[in-house]
């Protein structure tokens, strides 16, 4: 299992990802905007997406979980 | 019918008119289709256009419209210190407070400054001009303006053109000089995440700074207490009125009669002189070596410090806020895309605001 966080607080604009997609390292997961600049959140190992714990239009913080791959 | 005629503006353009009309609608152009700076360069760009209309008289001393809102809003230094009261409120200092080792990045990008003022002077400009062309360096608009307007007011047009133009081209002039200065293993020198900033820190941090900086350069003290001012509108939590009316209907307000009034001071007489051409030359020379100079500190840096610093940030230390840090940003996660460097660039972003201010309160002070 690994956590993919935040690295950064920003807006999360898109779900690149459905629960149960296969991805590979470097997929983009999640784009999240911080100072408005959109920055694809990625995966950093192949596996599937376990758990997807934030949806579009979303505010985070910085080391919040946002994707949890297995 | 003759002297009707001649009432008009028509018989008396000039070719310089003209030629002033096409950079005008080029500005106007550039604003509109490729969005470059265009909070600045449309009313710049409007501004430029209508000086350059024949027996309008807009810049004439002591009756035209514009001349007044030069007169009272630059030559009065208002509207450069309101321009800061309004980036103060939009400024986050957390980063660079989290991690202070990002001041020296953003001092080190002045150097670019002082280049271009030895540069100029070698050219054979004035010291005085030779100051307000070295500031482009820093990348700061209203603070090449601020500085222009009290050292070499006839080079106005010129340098804050310079400046806004090499911001705007950020994207484009800095990334070939980061590819060459840096490794590929430096490129991909991942940071670690920053600490969060508590609010006491950020509250102290404008007022700390107000002191320090205007007790050691009291020159710099009309842009740096009003940008302090700003931020602690932001950060105290308990003026969000003043803060919000600092960030959003001042700052639109102000930067209308900024923009109109830098056009308005390039008429064609004022601003086709060969002059102006050394005017650019020397700005991107200093914007070159500021970005060099962030950089190449980093990496001196790195010989040092144990947590190792990505030379990517040292950039960001030219103060155009944020689109160096986007530059940074974008550099990083194209060598690597799980590495964000974006949060680390503001801090050399934002300290190199406070040092372009530093700069042109030594240049005021030395050479006004």
């Amino acid at each position: 299992m690994s956590d993919v966080t935040a690295p950064m607080a920003g807006k999360v604009i898109d779900v690149k990802v459905n629960v149960g997609d296969t991805v590979n390292e470097d997929d983009d997961l999640i784009i999240l905007e911080a100072m408005k600049m959109e920055m694809p959140i990625v995966a950093p190992a192949s596996g599937t997406v376990k758990e997807i714990k934030c949806k579009k239009g979303d505010s985070v913080g910085a080391d919040d979980v946002l994707v949890v791959i297995e | 019918m003759l002297e009707m005629v001649l009432t008009t503006g028509v018989v008396h353009l000039t070719i310089g008119n003209l030629v002033m009309w096409l950079i005008a609608f080029l500005f106007i152009y550039l604003a509109i289709t490729k969005n470059y700076e265009p909070l600045l360069l449309v009313p710049i760009g409007f501004g430029i256009l209508v000086v350059n209309l024949p027996l309008t008289f807009l810049m004439q001393e002591g009756e035209g419209l514009l001349w007044k809102f030069y007169h009272y809003g630059l030559e009065w230094e208002v509207i450069p210190p309101l321009i800061f009261l309004g980036l103060g409120a939009m400024t986050d200092f957390g980063p660079m407070i989290a991690n202070p080792k990002t001041l020296i990045l953003g001092a080190g990008a002045q150097f670019g400054v002082y280049v271009a003022f030895f540069g100029a002077l070698i050219l054979g400009f004035q010291i005085p001009e030779a100051c307000s062309i070295g500031i482009i360096g820093g990348a700061d608009g209203p603070t090449t303006i601020y500085t222009t307007v009290h050292l070499a007011p006839h080079l106005l047009g010129a340098t804050a053109v310079a400046a806004y133009s090499y911001m705007s081209l950020v994207p484009i002039i800095q990334p070939p000089i980061m590819r060459l200065l840096t490794t590929d293993k430096e490129r991909k020198i991942k940071m670690r995440q920053l600490r969060p900033v508590s609010k006491k820190e950020k509250i102290l941090f404008p007022l700390v700074t107000v002191l320090v900086i205007c007790l050691i350069v009291p020159a710099s003290a009309p842009l740096m207490a009003l940008f302090m001012l700003g931020n602690l509108f932001k950060e105290c939590g308990v003026v969000k009125r003043l803060s919000d009316t600092a960030a959003n209907e001042l700052m639109n307000i102000v930067t209308i009669l900024l923009g109109i009034s830098v056009g308005a001071t390039m008429s064609a007489e004022a601003f086709l002189r060969p002059q102006v051409i050394f005017v650019f030359i020397m700005g991107l020379v200093a914007f070159a070596f500021s970005t060099a100079a962030g950089i190449l500190l980093a990496k001196f840096m790195n010989l040092f410090f144990k947590e190792k610093v990505n030379p990517l940030i040292g950039s960001a230390g030219v103060s155009a806020v944020p689109m160096a840090a986007r530059v940074s940003q974008i550099m990083g996660a194209k060598y690597d895309p799980k590495n964000f460097l974006l949060m680390h660039a503001m801090g050399p972003n934002v300290a190199g605001v406070i040092g372009t201010v530093v700069a042109a309160g030594v240049f005021i002070a030395l050479a006004g």
